[in-house]
């Protein structure tokens, strides 16, 4: 049970809705959203189109900020622990673990913390609830979409209609107090151009709630949005970015910058501005992302809002289907990884005491204590320096794979004094030397699709000849000490399979691995042939995305 | 004679049945979670029973009270740190705000050079506390995490007994008593009667199996001392972990955390850190070194310049005399923001480069940040 003298977790506003003698830690206090004054007592759910307090006359806003506020309260009603275990049950879906611990903590966190206050509200929950920076987009997402606007039944009622023509009266006057052109008055009269005007403006000055209610303007007349419409919000914000074109604006932008500049602009400085205001306008596409994804929430109710945004965590994403922003994001994520697959491999057997008493080192160090031996000394074996092959497929079919892989490969050169790196396609190259010398990753990959000698016939995988070759030129090199890593589908085009290759190898080699980016349920259909090659390796693990890579190196142990 | 841990068996037998039986531990480890009040006063009644009148360091543990909050609310916080001139965004406010009513420790995760190390100190500062530090490296362990038997000092008192005549059982009670403990900081931490934070640097530095020392002093703040019974926190103290991310920390040791990631400031902050750390700096000085700073940010380097770095760099430029930074500046000075010489390079040619020329070579990476999607 909660503490009595813990501090109500808000003030007034939301006191009549709490329910009372609540019945465990987690409804205390955190019970019936934090309407303001218009959304029902009680707690109740009030979707229809009248405040039903019917004394309380509704007060024009007198600030942008507030009528935004107002616009963001109307229509919550929904208990709030209502809505939180479904905002917990939707990150358990997207992949977050969360644990009943969590959950509790998440419960606790929240009543500690005024829940007028949606930044603290987030970031308490975040603490709570996310432990990896990975996830905080996927939670960032779930999150907009469960709290911009409490309750299901939000929908565009004549209230909200009111607030809208509210804020845009707001949006006129501040149009007229910044330019006495006189123009302005309700929204929906805006000419176009006027709307590019005050965006123009708004943006030049960096006025943040302008934007705010542009952003909501913008949606609105452009986006063309209308309930039950099957598309995705992206369709939406297309269309509302196509008619607000923001690179002519970023063109004026820097034309009015260049022309405010006292003297000419020098390069550095142009660069910073156009940094501003790119940062600016990316501010405004937010903004407007936001309200599309609010409206469409509105529109489609919570859950299937939820399930058509739910994105794969960065470790779920898988190397052949990757976009190009998935891929930096999963660069960022191979490091520390690559780091724990050398540790891995150059594992130390230190904590084993395996070795044999060091009668020598004992004695010397029992002198410190007076001639007893009190901390015995062991002489442990020394680790040996492990090598390791990589032998990667560059080839069309895994095209996307290897681009990761190459990546793989450069971040582990990087942790390994002694590691060889080998492409094929129909020929065999060494790449070694490609990656070393250079820090740029982009660059050594550039080189290694240009100056690699890997086509030897047809450009078509190979994977028979690609292993003769390697074994006949590189095959001498490979002994007790060495670790072999085959990175590929084994698409082989129904050539010749060679697979004795790789029985010779696992013979000389301390370790074969095989690592394949195509589902499991693919392996030995069609042209595969994984499952001879199979048979001569250590092991062959199924390797789409990072979660699978990790398993891998945990294996490794 | 065996090793060290085996030496011990004998007196650890006999003390467990003089330790309190009803000692709760299943419910421990999971209870506190639910309310920060209910955790304390269930610490408190353990406290109690766990007293052991035979335990010299016993003396201060029923007093574990339940401590006034630190802090106000988040934005007291916020300006509190200001005041010692850590400027912190809600994030961050909010999390150490929450660390003190729940009576969790923040696992900070971030870049090198995000202030990670010094918010825990700054808090220290701020509320009057002492800082406890210990720095995490590979091989760190429990005898310097925790608490090690003072070996010698044992040694001395044995030979000294054998001729003083007293038997062995005297001895022994006597040798594993509080005396012969020298403290490390964790147990140091615990045993702190004034109000303490505890900073543990660098978690991700140890490996995964030394991370289980921390999980009883996480989430129980207590140590078990197989020889003397459990030490209990006098009060409950703030604890910071940080890590700079080079493995994935488990699972265990998250879940006892607030995770709190800190990551480069956006523009405005850094301008406020910049104003308030290098005294002397003009606004307007402050202001082009927070936009230079972001713009090469942008730019994909192996290590983007961090906060620290970029004070560095404020400080140099103070320091040359210079009231407007251009290009042929920024790049002359250049290897204070960043430490890699093919990063140097890059942000070299770009800043060099004339945007005027071609927008989309100026913009760094080509396409518009809102041009991605659509």
């Amino acid at each position: 049970m909660p503490d009595p003298t813990t501090p109500p977790s808000s003030n007034g506003s939301n006191g009549d809705g709490r329910t009372a003698g609540s019945n465990g830690a987690a409804a205390a206090g955190i019970a019936a959203g934090r309407h303001g004054t218009h959304a029902g007592s009680g707690g109740a759910a009030t979707a229809g189109g009248r405040p039903p307090g019917d004394g309380d006359e509704p007060r024009r806003p007198r600030t942008l900020d507030e009528a935004d506020r107002r616009l963001a309260t109307i229509g919550s009603g929904v208990a709030l622990t209502e809505l939180l275990s479904g905002f917990i049950a939707e990150l358990r879906v997207a992949g977050l673990p969360v644990s009943l611990t969590e959950n509790l903590d998440a419960m606790a966190a929240i009543q500690h913390i005024p829940l007028e206050d949606r930044q603290a509200f987030k970031y308490a929950l975040a603490a709570t609830l996310v432990k990896n920076a990975a996830h905080w987009r996927v939670f960032e997402t779930v999150f907009e979409v469960y709290f911009s606007l409490r309750g299901r039944e939000y929908a565009l009622t004549d209230e909200q209609a009111q607030a809208l023509a509210d804020l845009d009266e707001l949006m006129g006057e501040q149009a007229q107090e910044g330019d006495q052109r006189g123009a302005g008055g309700m929204g929906d009269q805006m000419t176009p151009e006027e709307l590019a005007e005050m965006l123009f403006k708004a943006l030049s000055q960096g006025n943040e709630a302008m934007l705010k209610a542009l952003a909501r303007q913008a949606v609105r007349r452009y986006a063309g949005m209308e309930p039950g419409r099957p598309v995705g919000g992206t369709y939406y914000l297309y269309r509302t970015l196509r008619n607000l074109d923001l690179d002519g604006v970023l063109d004026r932008l820097m034309q009015q910058a260049r022309e405010q500049a006292p003297d000419h602009l020098s390069p550095l400085e142009e660069r910073l501005e156009r940094d501003e205001y790119e940062a600016r306008i990316d501010q405004l596409r937010k903004e407007i992302e936001a309200e599309i994804r609010r409206r469409l929430v509105a529109d489609r109710g919570v859950e299937a809002m939820a399930r058509t945004l739910r994105k794969p965590l960065p470790e779920d994403v898988d190397f052949m289907h990757a976009s190009r922003e998935e891929m930096a994001s999963l660069r960022k994520a191979i490091y520390p990884l690559t780091r724990k697959l050398a540790v891995r491999l150059a594992r130390k057997r230190r904590h084993g005491r395996k070795g044999p008493l060091d009668f020598r080192s004992t004695v010397r160090h029992s002198l410190s204590t007076g001639g007893v031996p009190l901390e015995p000394r062991f002489r442990y074996p020394r680790p040996s320096k492990p090598e390791i092959f990589v032998v990667a497929d560059i080839s069309g079919s895994v095209a996307a794979f290897a681009r990761f892989t190459l990546h793989l490969v450069y971040a582990i050169s990087n942790q390994f004094s002694k590691v060889r790196s080998f492409v094929f396609i129909d020929g065999i190259d060494e790449i070694t030397r490609l990656f070393e010398g250079t820090e740029d990753i982009g660059e050594a990959v550039h080189r290694v699709n240009t100056e690699a000698d890997v086509i030897w016939v047809d450009g078509h995988s190979d994977y028979g000849h690609a292993f003769e070759v390697f074994w006949q030129r590189y095959g001498k090199d490979v002994g007790p000490k060495t670790t072999i890593l085959l990175l590929g589908d084994a698409r082989n085009n129904y050539h010749a399979t060679q697979s004795w290759v790789v029985k010779e190898m696992q013979h000389r080699a301390r370790h074969v691995y095989w690592l394949n980016p195509e589902p499991r349920s693919y392996w030995d259909t069609g042209d595969s042939i994984i499952g001879e090659y199979a048979t001569h390796c250590d092991g062959v693990f199924e390797c789409r995305n990072l979660r699978q890579l990790e398993r891998f190196v945990d294996h490794l142990v | 004679m065996p090793r060290g841990r085996r030496r011990i068996t004998p007196a650890r037998r006999r003390l467990r049945p003089r330790r309190p039986s009803e000692q709760p531990d299943g419910a421990g480890g999971f209870l506190p979670a639910c309310s920060a009040a209910g955790s304390r006063g269930e610490n408190r009644v353990r406290a109690g029973i766990s007293i052991d009148p035979a335990v010299k360091i016993a003396g201060s543990l029923g007093r574990m009270t339940d401590p006034a909050h630190r802090f106000e609310s988040v934005p007291a916080v916020r300006d509190a740190l200001a005041k010692v001139d850590y400027l912190a965004d809600d994030g961050i406010a909010g999390v150490v705000y929450l660390a003190d009513r729940l009576g969790k420790p923040v696992l900070i995760e971030g870049p090198a050079g995000t202030g990670k190390t010094q918010l825990a100190k700054s808090v220290a500062e701020m509320s009057g506390a002492r800082l406890i530090r210990l720095q995490c490296y590979e091989g760190l362990d429990e005898s310097k995490a925790l608490y090690e038997w003072n070996y010698k000092k044992q040694l001395l008192r044995i030979q000294a007994e054998r001729k003083d005549g007293a038997t062995w059982q005297e001895v022994e009670d006597d040798i594993f008593s509080d005396d012969f403990l020298l403290t490390r900081p964790l147990l140091e931490a615990i045993r702190a009667e004034d109000p303490v934070v505890l900073l543990i640097d660098e978690v991700d530095r140890v490996e995964v199996e030394t991370e289980a020392l921390l999980l009883e002093i996480l989430s129980d703040y207590q140590v078990s001392i197989p020889e003397l019974g459990t030490v209990m926190a006098n009060q409950v103290p703030l604890v910071f972990l940080t890590s700079n991310n080079t493995r994935e920390l488990s699972e265990a040791l998250k879940r006892r955390c607030l995770f709190l990631h800190v990551d480069y400031p956006d523009l405005d902050r850094e301008r406020e850190i910049v104003l308030a750390k290098v005294p002397g700096i003009t606004a307007n000085l402050a202001d082009q070194v927070a936009r230079i700073v972001r713009s090469i940010r942008q730019l994909e380097l192996k290590k983007p310049p961090s906060v620290s770095e970029t004070l560095d760099w404020a400080r140099t430029l103070l320091l040359l005399g210079v009231d407007q930074v251009d290009a042929a500046t920024a790049v002359g000075t250049a290897n204070i923001l960043l430490k890699y010489q093919s990063d140097i390079a890059k942000a070299t040619k770009e800043l060099e480069q004339d945007a005027s020329l071609g927008g989309e070579a100026a913009s760094g990476a080509g396409a518009k940040p809102w041009q991605r999607n659509a």
